[in-house]
């Protein structure tokens, strides 16, 4: 693997092999009182973020500290990026300066898929606009794995916000990789226009698309799996998408009560950050059927996974060729 | 198996001649005598036996189980991945990482046995020396092969040894194990120099 710009296409093979590899890291720095290990010493990564962000950087920059690489972290604003300088210029400066790995967020769809073709360092997407954000997506998988098993055959809800969400996107793309159906529930302006469709377009998933799309969140709980819900993407809505906070929350928002719907082994996810209140409730996001802390803790060792599997390796390697 | 060339990778066109180095009868007696070496040296202080994958987790299963049988002081046994330590993962496609399961008292002031299949080059017994490290300070740490091969690269040794076989460096040992192959054995696999 040479870079992880998207869910898309990804065999199965490797994603099983990064979620195992995950697990194995999980399980070896579990109780350590050092978590520290050499696997990357030498090694540069840069994470390069043009969007705000706390927990995707911060897990970048803890799964590369623990696998000894150097992480340099630079954010748009303090930087030159301020003084004009293009994504380009600012991430051959990055890697004429030694990075082995750039990490990228960035508004603009489609913005590490350029990065990738311009820089020879390996590229990984933390989210490019409205398109894709490949480790949340992984560390979801984890998360859901850990608590339901193989998810072949299962059932995953994603509400809300699917419009605007490259965590669902992700997401989609990868679990239909892992057997799992998909059942988006949103308000009609939330939805990607015919995303019920999108199969047929796509290469990767050879005709069948196992998704549904409803307006009805009610009706969708009672048969999931688990639930994902996504966060309100208020900064990217130029337009009224719904009439008010409110009525979202009491149409789309998870309360205690809609928990009740859940069969008891169902998993509530959320990529966070979280608008308590709105799309979740206070006390269904504290609950124990939620796995939001585990999700967070799952993105550092999947992220490791991720710089392992492309940083450590011999870099002449092709893709599916590591497992 | 761990060593980066004990077994590996087997050429298209397969090995030129195979040869059996030991039966699965030589086998268990000779894990049985590991298993005596490891008592006499070690009792009355148990040990914690640490497998490295692949096959040094099931060899250190045997071994515990007929040092039990032998009378000796239970040993603890425990599995511990190297990969992570190597000094060699940037020459080679990425390995998959195998479980690392420690005792649950950790492996401080404890006599720990590494036991892998084959004993080569010595990088493996380093990594895993440099992996016992992270996780604790051991009163000492042994080292139990069943197949030592030579041409070590680094200046490690056995403690106990199942059996010395000289080699080539052409020359693959394969050891198999039920747990692993269905069959207990130790081949000796000749290459062609141009296959390899």
């Amino acid at each position: 693997m040479r870079h992880l710009l998207t869910t898309a296409g990804l065999p199965r093979k490797t994603v099983t092999a990064l979620l195992d590899t995950a697990e194995a890291l999980k399980q070896s720095l579990l109780g350590r009182e050092v978590r520290k290990l050499p696997t990357l010493r030498g090694r540069t990564v840069v994470t390069l973020f043009y969007e705000s962000s706390t927990r995707t950087r911060a897990s970048f920059e803890i799964a590369g500290k623990w696998m000894s690489a150097d992480v340099v972290n630079i954010s748009a604003g303090g930087s030159a990026v301020a003084k004009g300088e293009s994504l380009r210029d600012t991430a051959l400066t990055l890697t004429a300066m030694g990075a082995d790995c750039v990490v990228l967020r960035h508004p603009a769809s489609g913005a590490a898929h350029r990065l990738a073709g311009w820089v020879p360092a390996h590229v990984i997407n933390a989210g490019d606009g409205t398109h894709q954000h490949p480790t949340q997506a992984l560390l979801d998988a984890a998360t859901l794995r850990e608590r339901l098993g193989d998810l072949n055959g299962r059932t995953v809800t994603i509400i809300g916000d699917v419009l605007h969400s490259r965590v669902a996107r992700s997401n989609i793309e990868l679990l239909i990789t892992l057997g799992a159906r998909i059942r988006l529930v949103a308000p009609p302006t939330l939805l990607p226009r015919d995303v019920a469709h999108w199969g047929n377009a796509l290469a990767s998933t050879s005709g069948d698309w196992p998704v549904t799309v409803s307006h009805d969140l009610d009706a969708a709980l009672p048969g999931s799996d688990a639930v994902m819900m996504l966060r309100v993407q208020t900064e990217r809505m130029h337009g009224e998408f719904f009439p008010s906070a409110r009525e979202y929350a009491i149409s789309y928002g998870l309360t205690e009560a809609r928990l009740g719907l859940l069969p008891e082994h169902a998993v509530v996810l959320h990529p966070g950050p979280m608008l308590r209140g709105m799309e979740i409730a206070y006390s269904v996001a504290d609950s124990p059927r939620a796995a939001i802390t585990e999700q967070v803790r799952n993105g550092v060792h999947v992220r490791m996974a991720v710089l392992y599997h492309l940083l450590a390796g011999r870099d002449d390697q092709t893709p599916g060729e590591e497992v | 198996m761990s060593s980066p060339s004990g077994m590996g990778a087997v050429g298209a066109a397969g090995p030129l001649r195979q040869r059996e180095l030991l039966s699965a009868a030589e086998v268990a007696r000779i894990v049985a005598r590991m298993a005596h070496q490891i008592i006499e040296r070690t009792a009355p202080e148990p040990v914690v036996m640490l497998g490295i994958p692949t096959r040094g987790v099931p060899l250190a299963h045997r071994l515990a189980d007929r040092i039990r049988e032998f009378g000796g002081p239970a040993p603890v046994v425990g599995t511990l991945d190297v990969t992570l330590y190597r000094d060699d993962l940037r020459r080679r496609p990425t390995r998959p990482l195998r479980a690392t399961e420690l005792p649950d008292d950790g492996l401080d002031d404890v006599l720990v046995v590494l036991v892998d299949d084959v004993l080569y080059s010595g990088r493996t017994v380093a990594a895993a020396l440099d992996a016992v490290r992270e996780y604790g300070r051991p009163r000492a740490v042994q080292l139990a092969v069943l197949v030592d091969r030579g041409h070590r690269e680094l200046p490690i040794r056995a403690d106990y040894v199942g059996k010395n076989v000289p080699t080539s460096r052409d020359e693959e040992i394969g050891v198999l194990l039920t747990e692993t192959d269905r069959t207990d054995a130790v081949v000796l696999r000749a290459y062609d120099r141009d296959q390899r």
